[in-house]
């Protein structure tokens, strides 16, 4: 009997991506946050949708409440929209369309990619009109010697990196979500993920944005220079603002160049000292090749183990690091990690771990850290907090919750990128109560406040957050962002009801 | 207690992505991350396992190739095996080696070693051969026990739990013997940081065909090696009578 071992293993990984759709529906946010009242908006009528048809045929625009459903529902199942009308424009010219007639008539629109978003930016609050980028999935050119690559904005992340690979090219960000999310929302978000730490953010490595404003106009900033200080750096306003100043239509992003070598290790320690330790080694030790610093604690590791059935490869510790390295020599790259990893086992800062450079094992332990997003989901109802540190107090706020809420929550977890000093903060309940979330906030934001850091460091504002803005950002700072959105989006169409207070 | 010895391919990694020679007379193999053959990788397993329930008292790991072999020789020393034995074979003699030279090899240093029992996985993921258990029991004249997915060692004799189309055949046989792995025996594991630091320590022994008596002139010509075909474009239909038609043009339904 001849078993494929290939098939087998991506039998596994299927059989994974069919069993999250489940559970039954969230309630709809307008009644679970009852005091946010729907803005003065015109509603949806035969007229607008014949517009629309007229514009994109029948295939193209959804009006049917099941075929809606997916696109008002967020990822973690958190939030709830009721649009009955999704559109599914294919070209520049017919996003700016729709927008200009949706300023014209008041209509609010909220703009959706890969609907990955973790803090319900991504999802209509009320009725807004879903305008989805998922068709406007076209490269349009790779340059193999500067690496950079002009898509549209609905390319599934994942896509454009294999696309880049074959040209000995990579995309410069990878998160958990990258099957799914699109680039567009990963600039619109300014996504971070797990490579942050070697090639920085994407106000970096987007060299150009072409989006459209509220009103129809079409903003040509789509450079592919490096350097270019002509004017205003417009782009910037479009990387995290979350659609509420435009939609981004086309990007010019910077590939660094696919690694030749590739190491990962799993390591577990004793203590959080321990990691700060291993981090500091990692980054002496490993200095240009170190691509990826990841710690979880014991509670992260158990939803993979536990849910998702995955297996860890090592024995248990309270915490665990994922540490990367990305180099163009085998040797040199292998050289530096066991120095560094005899270093901290000799003195006893690492516990034990593992090493490996085969493609099947690094996918294991990816997937131990990656897929924590997914198993969480297991839980039941999550608060999820997204925040930045000083490295220092990097895990402070997880022994903090862990205390106030007791046995409200059935698991208080923390794991992210220590590298960065960005902690997933996630307080699982069984379901969502208005008394446990009165526990959590705003103390969990009022206490990021007090140790200098940020209440949302890579997932953005959204939905959830703009209440709490101000715990890092100043008031003018806010009245400046209120100015800039009013000039933009005078209607306020784009994105209502997210990322500012009202 | 048995003495093991347990062989170990160099394969392409399976998750790379196979590409032909543009000569089309071999496989791209510069550059490309290569692995110790999965099921390889089982039998190391089931071995170490066995020196853990002290079944086993001493484990040696062969492996036949370039220089490059002594990876996965150094990865299954970071498993748990003792010492490793390098058989260099390279260039065009490396790319004729068949089963029939490997058994060979591996049956000279069985009786070289005084081993007990060998074991292989059930098949190389590069050629797909399934023949290396079989052809060694031929050449040691010993008894084979192949497709195992569970053993067990009685006082002289072992009880190997078989992977046979339909179901599972449980069979007995005399030690010494030669086993190989199937999918299911175990699930290896990874080595550990201490261990891999343990395993640089560990003896590497090299040695070519010539040194064991064994001749591995070529008894193949490769003449072309070929892509698969390629798979058709899917179409997307509009609706259920033109996907009937289609079928029916196509032959696929009366």
């Amino acid at each position: 009997m001849l078993v494929n071992f290939k098939r087998v293993t991506t039998l596994v990984s299927f059989i994974r991506r069919c069993s999250t759709l489940s559970k039954s529906l969230p309630e709809l946010t307008k009644d679970r946050y009852p005091n946010i009242k729907r803005g003065d908006y015109a509603e949806l009528n035969q007229n607008h949708l014949d517009y629309f048809h007229g514009l994109l045929g029948q295939n193209r625009v959804l009006s049917d409440p099941s075929d809606c459903e997916m696109y008002n529902i967020d990822f973690i199942k958190g939030v709830r929209g009721y649009s009955q009308c999704v559109l599914k424009p294919q070209t520049t010219e017919e996003v700016s369309k729709i927008l200009s007639f949706c300023n014209q008539h008041r209509l609010a629109v909220c703009p959706q990619g890969g609907n990955t978003g973790l803090v319900g930016g991504s999802v209509p609050v009320f009725d807004e009109i879903v305008l989805s980028t998922s068709l406007m999935n076209n490269i349009i050119s790779i340059d193999n010697i500067s690496g950079v690559v002009v898509c549209e904005a609905g390319c599934i992340l994942e896509s454009l990196d294999d696309v880049l690979r074959e040209k000995g090219l990579m995309m410069p960000l990878d998160l958990g979500a990258k099957g799914s999310c699109n680039i567009g929302g990963n600039v619109s978000t300014n996504a971070g993920g797990l490579r942050l730490l070697r090639y920085g953010n994407l106000h970096g490595s987007v060299l150009g944005i072409e989006a459209v404003k509220a009103n129809g106009d079409v903003i040509d900033c789509l450079s592919t220079l490096k350097k270019d200080n002509t004017g205003y750096h417009l782009k910037h306003l479009f990387i995290g603002s979350e659609g509420t100043l435009g939609i981004v239509t086309k990007v010019a992003v910077h590939g660094p160049s696919k690694p030749k070598s590739l190491n990962l290790a799993l390591l577990g320690l004793h203590s959080f000292e321990n990691i700060l330790q291993t981090y500091e080694r990692a980054k002496n030790d490993l200095s240009e090749i170190l691509s990826s610093c990841e710690m979880m604690d014991e509670r992260s590791l158990d939803v993979v183990t536990s849910h998702l059935k995955l297996k860890s490869p090592i024995g248990d510790f309270p915490f665990y690091m994922v540490v990367e390295t990305s180099g163009s020599n085998e040797k040199h790259d292998e050289e530096k990690l066991n120095a560094f990893l005899e270093g901290v086992m000799s003195e006893g800062i690492v516990a034990d771990g593992t090493v490996t450079n085969e493609p099947g094992k690094m996918r294991a332990i990816w997937d131990l850290r990656e897929r924590i997003t997914e198993g969480l989901l297991h839980d039941g109802y999550l608060f999820k907090y997204d925040i930045s540190l000083p490295i220092k107090e990097f895990y402070s706020l997880v022994p903090k919750m862990k205390e106030r809420l007791g046995s409200d929550a059935s698991r208080v977890s923390g794991y992210g990128h220590i590298g960065d000093g960005n902690i997933h903060l996630n307080i699982s309940v069984p379901e969502f109560s208005p008394d446990i979330l009165k526990k959590v906030e705003p103390y969990v934001y009022e206490l990021t406040s007090t140790y200098k850091g940020s209440i949302s460091a890579e997932h953005g504002v959204g939905f959830r957050k703009p209440p709490y803005i101000h715990y890092s950002k100043s008031e003018n700072a806010i009245s400046l962002m209120k100015d800039l959105k009013k000039m933009m989006d005078p209607n306020g169409i784009l994105n209502p009801y997210k990322v500012l207070p009202s | 207690m048995v003495r093991v010895l347990v062989g170990v391919k160099r394969v392409i990694d399976y998750a790379v992505k196979i590409r032909v020679k543009p000569d089309k007379m071999g496989v791209v193999t510069d550059g490309v991350k290569h692995s110790m053959n999965p099921f390889d990788e089982i039998a190391v397993e089931e071995a170490v396992r066995m020196k853990e329930k002290k079944v086993a008292s001493e484990i040696i790991a062969v492996s036949c190739g370039p220089p490059q072999s002594q990876e996965v020789i150094r990865t299954a020393l970071a498993m748990g095996v003792d010492k490793g034995i390098h058989v260099e074979v390279s260039g065009s003699e490396y790319e004729t080696l068949q089963p029939i030279h490997v058994s060979k090899i591996l049956a000279k240093i069985a009786q070289k070693e005084n081993v007990d029992l060998i074991i292989v996985g059930k098949q190389a993921i590069d050629d797909d051969s399934n023949q290396t258990a079989q052809m060694t029991a031929a050449v040691l004249n010993w008894p084979q026990a192949t497709f195992a997915s569970k053993v067990e060692k009685g006082d002289k004799e072992l009880t190997v739990t078989r992977e046979v189309d339909g179901g599972l055949e449980t069979i007995k046989c005399k030690i010494p013997a030669v086993i190989s792995a199937d999918l299911r025996l175990n699930e290896p594991r990874y080595a550990t940081l201490p261990n891999i630091m343990k395993a640089k320590k560990k003896p590497i022994t090299k040695m070519t065909p010539q040194d064991l008596g064994v001749d591995i002139s070529p008894r193949i010509k490769i003449l072309s090696v070929e892509d698969p075909p390629v798979r058709q474009a899917g179409v997307i239909l509009p609706d259920v009578d033109s996907l009937v038609t289609k079928l029916k043009e196509g032959g696929h339904i009366p």
